[in-house]
């Protein structure tokens, strides 16, 4: 597979629909009593994290540890990088350490791409998360919730699913990341939120954008909800969190409008009463808790794929060999700049 | 004693048919065919394009305080490479050039250094804050006789501070240069606001904050009678403002910088800084816009803003990296490459925008002058026929954070005269 997971923009259907097979079969590795491959045993993946975001973490090193790696968490508070040290001296550092994978959080957007283009470092990218751009495995976890609640199951993709998500758009990494990857596994994705929280220019995005949530609910197999950060009213993008929740909140009552086997979705963590009611989050078409176990088999399918995509992944012949994953297809990371 | 002589023989004058030039001392003593060589140093034009020296009314010269990306002797070198005569240092130095005493610091700098004459531009406030007006008659009156004021690096976002320093510099004939930027529609602005930066996720920095600051600047400065400037233009919209203005016969002049002529944000998806400046890079229309305004002289001028940056400060993630190019030693290239060689100015109009106009604009004696006798020799040769891949291994700036790097661009300064002075002999320093 691709050396870098940098943006779902740069995953092919069949390279996303590869992603999230490997996750079913990583997700099986769970449900035994040794919950450990011993794939990347000797590799070392490092979590390298700016931003604190404890949930993504814990969930990238489960990952790597059931797939046997070396983990090492550096984070940038009370290390170096709090000493002033910049991105190029402890990408540098990392690498003199042997680093075969970096999976970085990072409040600037693009940090990860100028990670994975500016030679610093020659092992694998994976965007944890950067600034307001992209957090690609989010969007394949999302994918693969998706698909296994509507879905047809492994080899399958979303064609003609609906997904509503509500929010933040303009500052969130999830949204962009799921427009990218949604559209390209085929679903009709449709933004919604106040005005003032989409970008201005947003026509070339491949999906639609509605500022009416209870226009979109009827029609939804999906509706995700994004976190809304309280400070955003301060800065006037919406007048109060009253006036936020009743407009574009998910309660009991829009729930009852959609259809009967879609899902609510929600990539944590939740603000109850704000953009999501308690009674919405705890019902069980609520999948906040079940995105969570998947995104670890997902991260670790991105580990393996980008770390040794050419063996198999589960070794167990009990298996059925159709499902193992089969060979990467051929590359097409973003490591060249731009003309 | 003799003066030195110099004959430039056989270039194109403004780039009409090749005539001698006939240097003597610091001044231009005959222009024809066929000048007498005797006692003079040849230098063979061959048919080479010969300018007034260039005069930019733009440049950030970085000392005092950062002399780790430029000091004024490495600045006035590149911009003699670049064939430029006379740049203005802007006042964002540390500490900031709002006192006579630091704007005649700088100005005795240039003079020491002898590559190029240095005009300090005095901060229009104290410290750049935008709330208290620095002593501009001070500055005026010093030794470095400041006429062009301005906060570049901010803005005067403030109406009645902008309005009384439009007013007061009215005393002596200053211009304030204005850096539009409306400091709240920008906060935590890192690119152009549109297409690019949606799908990047980088903070907007939206064409709106410069058009609502021009906008509002021209009105201003048609109230109280007085001359703006407008910095590095950028925008389509900003371009309409203009027109609109100078149609009204209001005193509005304005400046773009060679990167704004050719560069767009598409660039910004490689996230490398390299392509971080203020104002931002914007769209292909804007660029359109840009040079089609500069061809009509809607745009009066070409101005680098040349902002050198250590490597460092560059080489990190775009959010840390510090905005600004370096932009003297190609200027005269891109300015070949995106309004001369695609047909939409002459050389002769290439003189105008960036010496002539800026001279005037700046109020600088002996620059931006004609290629006449009796005028001062300060002149730059270009070999226009030159195409090269830029490498700012061999600039002359301390700094080497350059766009166009690798890039093919057309045009090379070989000869630049100060006064008569050689600064730049065969492409290379004297």
């Amino acid at each position: 597979m691709k050396r870098h997971l940098i943006s779902a923009a740069d995953l092919s259907r069949d390279d996303a629909v590869l992603i999230l097979d490997t996750a079913e079969e990583m997700g099986r590795v769970a449900d035994r009593p040794i919950k450990k491959l011993p794939t990347l045993r000797g590799r070392t993946v490092v979590n390298l994290f700016f931003e604190d975001s404890t949930r993504t973490r814990i969930s990238f090193e489960a990952a790597a540890k059931r797939l046997s790696a070396d983990v090492i968490n550096f984070s940038a508070k009370g290390s170096s990088v709090s000493k002033g040290e910049s991105l190029k001296d402890t990408a540098l550092t990392l690498e003199a350490m042997g680093a075969d994978a970096v999976v970085i959080r990072h409040h600037d957007s693009g940090a990860p791409h100028r990670l994975a283009t500016s030679g610093w470092i020659g092992g694998s990218v994976v965007n944890a998360g950067d600034g307001t751009h992209e957090h690609p495995t989010q969007a394949l976890l999302d994918a693969f919730t998706l698909r296994r609640r509507l879905g047809d199951g492994p080899g399958t993709d979303l064609a003609g699913r609906r997904v509503t998500i509500v929010g933040d758009i303009l500052h969130s990494r999830v949204a962009r990341s799921n427009v990218h990857l949604l559209s390209t596994l085929g679903a009709e994705v449709t933004l919604v939120a106040p005005p003032t929280l989409v970008p201005v220019r947003t026509e070339q995005w491949p999906c639609e954008v509605s500022y009416d949530l209870d226009a979109q609910l009827a029609k939804s197999d999906a509706v995700m909800m994004l976190r809304v950060q309280r400070e955003r009213m301060n800065a006037a993008y919406f007048p109060t969190e009253r006036e936020y929740a009743r407009r574009y909140g998910l309660n009991g009552q829009r729930m009852a409008r959609m259809p009967e086997h879609s899902v609510v979705m929600h990539p944590g963590p939740m603000n109850r009463g704000m953009e999501i009611t308690a009674e919405v989050a705890d019902s069980p078409r609520c999948t906040a808790v079940e995105q969570v176990t998947n995104g670890v088999s997902i991260r670790m399918a991105v580990l393996y794929l980008l770390l040794s995509g050419a063996e198999p992944a589960v070794t167990d012949t009990s298996e059925n060999p159709a499902a193992a994953p089969a060979a990467a297809p051929g590359p097409a990371t973003r490591t060249e700049e731009n003309a | 004693m003799s003066q030195h002589k110099t004959l430039i023989r056989g270039a194109k004058v403004l780039g009409d048919r090749a005539q001698d030039v006939l240097i003597d001392g610091a001044t231009i003593a005959e222009v024809g065919q066929g000048l007498d060589a005797a006692g003079a140093t040849v230098v063979e034009a061959d048919g080479q394009i010969l300018l007034p020296g260039l005069v930019d009314l733009h440049t950030h010269l970085r000392e005092p305080g950062r002399e780790d990306s430029e000091t004024v002797l490495t600045g006035t070198r590149a911009a003699a490479v670049g064939g430029f005569t006379a740049v203005h240092a802007m006042a964002n130095t540390f500490p900031v050039a709002d006192t006579a005493g630091v704007v005649e610091q700088v100005w005795r700098l240039g003079a020491e250094a002898g590559y190029c004459d240095v005009q300090p531009v005095g901060a229009v406030t104290v410290g750049l804050e935008g709330k208290q007006l620095a002593e501009l008659g001070a500055m005026h009156e010093s030794a470095a006789g400041v006429t062009v004021f301005s906060d570049d690096g901010k803005c005067v976002h403030d109406a009645v501070i902008m309005r009384r320093a439009l007013e007061y510099v009215k005393a002596f004939d200053g211009v304030v240069a204005q850096h539009a930027q409306e400091p709240r529609l920008t906060e935590g602005a890192q690119m152009n606001e549109g297409v690019v930066s949606a799908e990047l996720g980088l903070g907007g920095w939206p064409a709106v904050a410069e058009e609502s600051i021009i906008a509002r600047d021209v009105l201003l400065a048609a109230h109280v009678g007085s001359r703006v400037h407008i910095c590095h233009l950028s925008t389509a919209g900003s371009v309409e403002i203009v027109r609109w203005a100078k149609s009204k016969g209001w005193n509005v002049t304005a400046e773009v910088t060679p990167h704004h002529l050719l560069l767009t944000d598409d660039l910004v998806r490689s996230y490398d800084p390299v392509y971080k400046v203020n104002p931002p890079l914007r769209t292909e229309a804007d660029v359109a816009a840009l040079r089609e305004a500069l061809a009509d002289g809607t745009i009066d001028c070409v101005a680098t803003d040349h902002a050198p940056h250590p490597h460092e400060d560059k080489d990190c993630e775009w959010g840390a990296a510090a905005m600004g190019m370096v932009g003297l030693e190609t200027a005269l290239s891109v300015v070949q490459n995106t309004m001369v060689d695609s047909g939409l100015i002459t050389w002769n109009q290439v003189a105008e925008r960036m010496s002539f106009r800026p001279a005037e604009i700046g109020r600088l004696a002996g620059q931006g002058r004609p290629i006449a006798a009796g005028e001062p020799a300060n002149l730059t040769l270009l070999d226009s026929a030159y195409r090269g891949q830029v490498d700012p291994v061999h600039f002359a700036s301390r700094s080497r954070n350059t766009p166009y790097r690798g890039r093919d661009l057309p045009g090379r300064v070989t000869h630049t005269f100060l006064r008569g002075r050689a600064t730049v002999m065969d492409g290379n320093l004297t």
